[in-house]
């Protein structure tokens, strides 16, 4: 069995407990870190050399992000974890929160430590209000044990956390939107520059990371930058939880180290669907583009990969579609989401998204015109690129690359106003 | 307009957050006074929104920006399903016509009795266990099938 | 300083400037809705995106900062592609009414759609309908035009300080409304219509009133608070249609406050005074000119045979012309009379004779945004200065203290320091506390002062105040209204000097209208008038702008012969005996002296109404009608050089606040309930009376009920809600009474108005009851 860098708690009975974390080395990496009183340097130097990258969606190497704090602000800094998952197909961080919920308070804490942080918040999707209460849980225990709040494991340095809840918007996974939320707005993303680094939450400086991400920070200062990295691959260290869903046989999450083949994720996921073949899969997130099933099955699963093949390894999460899958269909049910859950803050996105969304929806109820493709595709150009946040882009990434990879279903649609799947 | 233990509730979200920025506990506020009144009516928005020293088009942005406020009555029991892509393809909409038929109401509806509303959800990162439901915004059914989401519809008095 | 290149030509800009500022310092239009630039950055409407040299994608100009050697092209094919790619984004949505839209003519979207739309949209689907709201009598909506800039919520937000707009719902669902259906109560609202880059908002009295390309444009200067707003008059066929703000920076900035934009429906209203008349008995006979002016001239040349020269007095308006309130002294003082006052609403004048020159801000008005601390002594500020009170929220926004000494503890739209909230009588003690608590933290007192304080105790929140004043720099002390119109506005005054010269702060007076500074340069003042035989109106409505509405009347009716000078008929014409119809701002020219002491000139925008004449040429005749020497100027340049001889920089050398030896004879307040007495916000002029959409604004509908707090009401075993009889003296008045628990104990607000009129002294005791 490979290494489990956050799910290894599911190996014990009471994967959540402070007893089993503790008991299996959790906190060691805290502890050793003020014991030592190990320079911010050291930690920022190690994360950078074990090659981790944000498990959000974006990638952006952790070490290089947290450099960009400015060391000697004067003021209140924050760091912040986003646990906003509503990217369908996106369920890992709920499991970190499930089974593993101190190696993320760890990693929080470590990096609070290192950033010089005044506090720290971890926003929580609304929709898993369940694992929100849970983890305050894990944060009494913590603070309980000493691990969190005044005087950490006798240190003499205060730090604590606290969760903040969604309530229903998945804009607010968006780094910006997520600190507006937290401000007690709406979530609407900010304008960079200023990045949060400068200007964040309350106008101070902040670091916001995946929770995945800040989960896999213990495990680096415990076993150095260079073991994360091996792993994986070069350029893209450590182990990633990979969520896959749709038609396979056993829906769920298995940590894999990146860099593994796309075909050997599916075998551990019980394959496809029995009875049906693999059509298409969108490997990183609903925004990522759809690949065909040809493509996929020779791809492995990192960042640099998948880019390569057009599409993205975004937050890990593998929507598998069989060939029972009309494509116009699940396009129809995405767009929906991206209209619904644009913030309204850009034109192009507050008007884009919409007027995609009810050329799609005509194209499945048969109502499709010859000419909807190529204005679908020229839409989608006005908004890719324009907005202030990424939904823009995430909106017009699945129409453009279904209308790409199976045009003729479009097509066919249009022309015979129904389905060639046949359902 | 609200209990003490929801106010006490609220000043515990409004410790969290420096004193000047009262106003981050706005989330957790609404979602209690939500808790607490079955909905928000304006006047609890404005009640929520005075409590935090904060305009009440500001909080009322805030209840009407986010989907699982309820700006408008629902039944003893909201059943949010969620229908996005993942959720769809292990089976979200045969579900979720089940439930219309069992229930004899559309997304967006309560039923005659007040017991159930009905709401179609976006996408509550729990995909892997799809199709889901949410009840009352805070608890997770997960794995459903028509059986399953009979006897949860049963027990939900 | 980065250097960088637009569209070829090289530019040096500010650090951290953005690629807008550094557009329209080489005058390269970049299309814009969203931005503005006396509002934050907001970066949605797009409509800004230009080329940057190797950045992947388009950037928005109005919120990408400049860097080193940054090249942009604003109008090249990548540009120009994204800038049309946002329009038909904007524009599908957007309906197809501008036919019927009052914005057409002077909208942006329209404007920018000739350039970058297309001629037909490929937008089939059905387009969005949003439900209308309603804003109150001033602004009116078709939200279904919206587009989401956000900047009437950002306006109210940052600069009006009251965020009564929000942006509801999101993605397309977002809508622009206040909460709860309520009504836009904010004296700044109107503001959002000119912001507003669409029809959705719009001028409610304005609207379908006229096309804006119909409408001449004439520059023109408000006549009401003492700030001199710039406008521009909106004119057609020889009718004042709408008043839009006329950019300076150093006064209005781009701002109007209601006031100022809505009180022009006056100017059009049909109780304008356009014919000359006479009293026949109980009978008015319109008469002409000729005979109006010699009867004029007649009865009062026979009062001052017989009484002598004093026995005429003339109460002149505040808010008229310099050179008719000269001419109007020039003419009173050669008939032998030295009872001429424009300090209408003032009673104690003692100060007179210990103060150096003309009460005025003491700085420029733009020095206001750079105050760090404040104290605002009987000021309500908002209702009062409107736009002052804007800048002032500006500094509290960098940081600056603002102190409050006021009988009413009235929402500012910014953050109070520190404050003591006292009824009237007490304001004097209270100033001598924050005097007291500035010599006890070792500031210097003008001795004199101080030697009066012995039996003053300090209370904290003086001290705090003392406190905030003491630190730091740019400071002012400043006197509103309410503390100049004070029984003991002399002490106050004394009082604030000191602690103005203990703590560093400069003295400044919030000059309540148009002209106070101009009336007091020409010295439109002597002795108050009293029980004068004759009386000559300039402008004036005495029952209302009277410190004593009741007495006024009394004295006038009186009076043995009353000649009026007005634009209006109404109360005038139960006591005057001639009228002579005088043309407003908007129908002569004319000049105001500002807060801050600047000259300010203007021209007729349209003809005088009617039979309605200047002012100045009417007084000039009159003069000739007593056969007087030195009224034979033939234009209004001529009068003004006259009464200014050394133009705005012998205005500057008559500017002085201080004043010395006054006694601090009111330092025990009285007891039992007092009035507070204020001009309100839309009561201050005959104009603001007459204009109907201000007169129907929460404001308004406030300022006709009397207040006072829970702790009064249920004393007196009132009920808030229902009518209360207000006695003062031996008037009376019927008022609804309403509740304000910031109220100090003993305070009663009566503002004056029409109800109030004939009621007593606007401060001084009152009394309540049921009725």
């Amino acid at each position: 069995m490979s290494t489990k860098v956050c799910m290894w708690t599911l190996d014990h009975p009471e994967p959540a407990s402070l007893k089993t974390y503790v008991a299996n080395g959790g906190y060691e990496a805290l502890k050793k870190v003020l014991a030592e009183k190990m320079p911010a340097e050291q930690i920022i130097e190690q994360v950078k050399i074990s090659g981790l990258r944000g498990r959000g969606g974006a990638g952006f190497p952790t070490g290089l992000k947290w450099s960009f704090m400015p060391r000697q602000f004067p003021g209140d800094k924050y760091i912040v974890c986003n646990t906003d998952e509503g990217e369908p197909g996106t369920f890992k961080d709920r499991d970190i929160l499930r089974f593993n919920p101190h190696q993320l308070i760890e990693g929080m804490v470590i990096a609070g430590y290192t950033l010089g942080a005044r506090a720290g918040y971890n926003y929580i999707h609304g929709e898993i209000f369940e694992l929100y209460e849970s983890w305050e849980q894990a944060l009494e225990e913590a603070r309980a044990a000493g691990f969190l709040g005044k005087n950490i494991c006798g240190s003499g340095w205060d730090f604590d956390l606290h969760a903040h809840h969604g309530y229903g918007a998945y804009v607010c996974g968006e780094e910006t939107a997520l600190l507006e939320s937290l401000e007690g707005k709406k979530g609407q993303p900010r304008f960079k520059p200023p990045f949060p680094a400068s200007f964040g939450l309350y106008g101070k400086p902040t670091t916001i990371n995946n929770t995945e991400t800040l989960a896999s920070i213990p495990w680096i200062v415990r076993h150095g930058g260079q073991a994360f990295l091996e792993l994986g691959k070069p350029n893209n260290g450590g182990t990633k939880i990979f969520s896959i869903s749709g038609h396979v046989n056993k829906p769920g999450n298995y940590e894999v180290g990146l860099g593994t083949p796309f075909a050997e994720l599916l075998e551990m996921a019980g394959g496809v669907r029995t009875g049906h073949k693999l059509k298409a899969v969108i490997p990183g997130g609903s925004s990522a583009p759809v690949l065909p099933a040809e493509i996929m099955m020779d791809l492995t699963l990192d960042f640099d990969a998948i880019a390569k093949a057009g599409s993205m390894l975004g937050s890990g999460a593998v929507i598998v579609m069989d060939d029972s899958v009309c494509m116009v269909k699940a396009l129809e049910r995405l767009s929906y989401f991206y209209f619904e859950e644009s913030c309204g803050q850009c034109t192009p996105c507050r008007e884009g998204t919409g007027w995609m969304h009810r050329v799609i929806k005509r194209i499945e109820h048969g109502e499709g015109r010859p000419e909807d493709l190529d204005l679908l595709t020229s839409v989608g150009h006005g908004i890719a690129g324009r907005t202030i946040c990424a939904l823009g882009d995430a909106a017009v990434g699945p129409v453009q690359s279904f209308i790409k990879h199976f045009r003729k279903e479009f097509e066919y649609h249009i022309e015979h106003k129904k389905c060639m799947v046949g359902n | 307009m609200l209990s003490q233990e929801s106010l006490a509730l609220i000043d515990k979200e409004i410790a969290k957050y420096p004193p000047e920025h009262k106003q981050s506990a706005v989330m957790g506020a609404l979602r209690i006074a939500q808790a607490e009144k079955g909905w928000l009516a304006t006047e609890t928005i404005e009640y929520v929104a005075d409590y935090l020293g904060m305009p009440p088009i500001a909080a009322y942005e805030v209840a009407t920006f986010y989907n699982m406020y309820d700006l408008k009555p629902v039944g003893r029991n909201k059943v949010t399903l969620c229908t996005n892509l993942p959720c769809q393809l292990q089976g979200a909409d045969k579900i979720a016509e089940h439930m219309k038929a069992k229930l004899g109401v559309d997304f967006g509806e309560t039923t005659a009795d007040g017991r159930y509303t009905l709401v179609e959800g976006e996408c509550m990162g729990a995909c892997g266990e799809g199709p889901l439901c949410l009840h009352n915004n805070h608890k997770m059914h997960s794995h459903l099938t028509p059986e399953s989401l009979d006897k949860l519809l049963d027990d939900l008095k | 300083m980065p250097n960088i290149e637009i569209d070829g030509q090289t530019i040096e800009v500010a650090q951290g400037a953005t690629l807008m500022d550094a557009a329209h310092q080489l005058g390269i239009f970049i299309p814009h809705f969203c931005y503005h630039k006396k509002l934050s950055i907001a970066a949605n409407c797009r409509m800004c995106l230009v080329e940057v040299e190797k950045a992947p994608k388009p950037l928005p100009a109005c919120a990408t900062p400049v860097t080193e050697g940054m090249k942009v092209r604003t109008h090249s094919a990548k540009a120009v592609e994204a800038q049309k790619g946002v329009m038909e984004l904007l524009l599908i949505n957007h309906p197809l009414d501008c036919p019927i839209c009052d914005q057409g003519g002077e909208c942006q979207l329209q404007d920018l759609a000739v350039g970058y739309g297309g001629s037909a949209s490929r937008y089939a689907e059905p387009k969005r309908v949003v439900k209308e709201k309603d804003l109150g009598p001033l602004v009116a909506t078709d939200m279904t035009r919206c587009i989401h800039c956000s900047r009437c919520v950002r306006f109210g937000q940052e600069i009006a300080g009251r965020m009564e707009l929000g942006m509801i719902h999101r993605g397309e669902h977002t809508e622009v409304m206040p909460f709860l259906e309520q009504q836009v109560t904010s004296e700044l609202s109107g503001n959002v219509i000119d912001l507003c880059p669409v029809g959705a908002l719009t001028s409610k009295p304005f609207r379908y009133s006229a096309r804006s390309w119909e409408l001449g444009r004439r520059k023109s200067i408000s006549p009401h608070d003492g700030l001199g707003s710039n406008l521009l008059l909106h004119v057609k066929d020889n009718k004042v249609f709408r008043a839009v703000p006329r950019e300076n920076e150093a006064i209005n900035e781009c701002w109007l406050a209601d006031r100022d934009r809505y009180a022009y429906e006056a100017l059009n209203s049909s109780e304008r005074l356009t014919q000359p008349m006479v009293r026949d008995g109980d009978k008015w006979i319109e008469v002409d000119w000729q005979k109006a002016l010699t009867q004029a001239a007649g009865a009062l040349r026979v009062l001052r045979e017989t009484h002598g020269g004093n026995a005429l007095a003339a109460l002149a308006s505040p808010h008229q012309t310099v050179e008719e309130l000269h001419l109007v002294q020039k003419l009173m003082r050669a008939l032998g009379s030295e009872q001429i006052e424009h300090r209408l609403a003032q009673t104690d004048f003692s100060g007179d004779t210990k103060r150096k020159g003309a009460t005025w801000l003491g700085m420029p008005v733009a020095e206001l945004n750079q105050l760090q601390r404040v104290l605002l002594v009987g000021a309500t500020l908002r209702k009062e200065q409107p736009l002052i009170a804007q800048r002032l929220r500006q500094a509290t926004k960098w940081g600056a203290q603002l102190n409050v000494v006021h009988a009413a503890d009235d929402e500012l739209n910014c953050r109070v320091a520190n404050k003591l909230i006292a009824k009237p009588t007490a304001w004097v003690n209270a100033l001598a506390q924050i005097a007291k608590a500035l010599l006890e933290a070792g500031a210097s007192l003008p001795a004199e002062v101080a030697g009066q304080l012995n039996n003053v105790t300090v209370s904290d929140a003086a001290r705090a105040i003392a406190a905030s004043l003491q630190d730091g720099e740019r400071k002012a002390v400043l006197l509103g209204a309410v503390a100049q119109n004070h029984p003991a506005s002399a002490q106050l005054q004394q009082l604030a000097a000191a602690i103005a010269e203990a703590s560093g702060a400069k003295l400044g007076f919030l000059s309540p209208s148009a002209n106070s500074v101009g009336a007091q340069i020409v010295n439109a003042q002597g002795a108050p008038a009293n029980d004068a035989k004759g009386y000559l109106l300039l402008g004036v409505e005495p029952e209302l702008d009277v410190h004593d509405g009741g007495q006024a009347i009394k004295a006038l009716d009186q009076a043995e012969f009353v000649v009026a000078l007005s634009a209006f008929k109404g109360r005038v014409m139960d006591y005057a005996d001639v009228v002579l119809p005088i043309a407003p701002f908007s129908e002569t020219a004319g000049s105001f002296i500002n807060m801050e002491g600047r000259l300010q000139a203007f021209n007729p925008a349209v003809k005088p109404q009617g039979e309605a004449r200047p002012a100045w040429k009417v007084l000039r005749v009159l003069g000739n009608q007593f056969g007087l020497a030195g009224f034979e100027h033939d234009s209004v340049e001529a009068v003004r050089a006259e009464a200014l001889p050394q133009g705005e920089a012998g205005v500057a050398a008559r500017l002085d606040n201080s004043i010395a030896g006054v006694a601090l004879q009111s330092l025990a307040a009285q007891a039992g309930l007092e009035r507070l007495g204020e001009t309100p916000i839309y009561q201050l002029d005959p104009l603001t009376r007459r204009a109907p959409a201000l007169q129907r604004t929460q404001d308004a509908l406030d300022a006709a009920c009397a207040w006072t707090n829970g702790g009064v009401i249920e004393r007196l075993g009132l009920a808030a809600g229902n009518n209360v009889r207000v006695r003062q003296g031996g008037a009376e008045a019927v008022l609804r009474l309403c509740r304000d628990d910031r109220l100090p104990d003993d305070v009663v607000r009566v503002a004056v108005g029409p109800l109030t009129a004939h009621l007593g002294a606007r401060f001084g005791g009152i009394s309540l009851e049921a009725v």
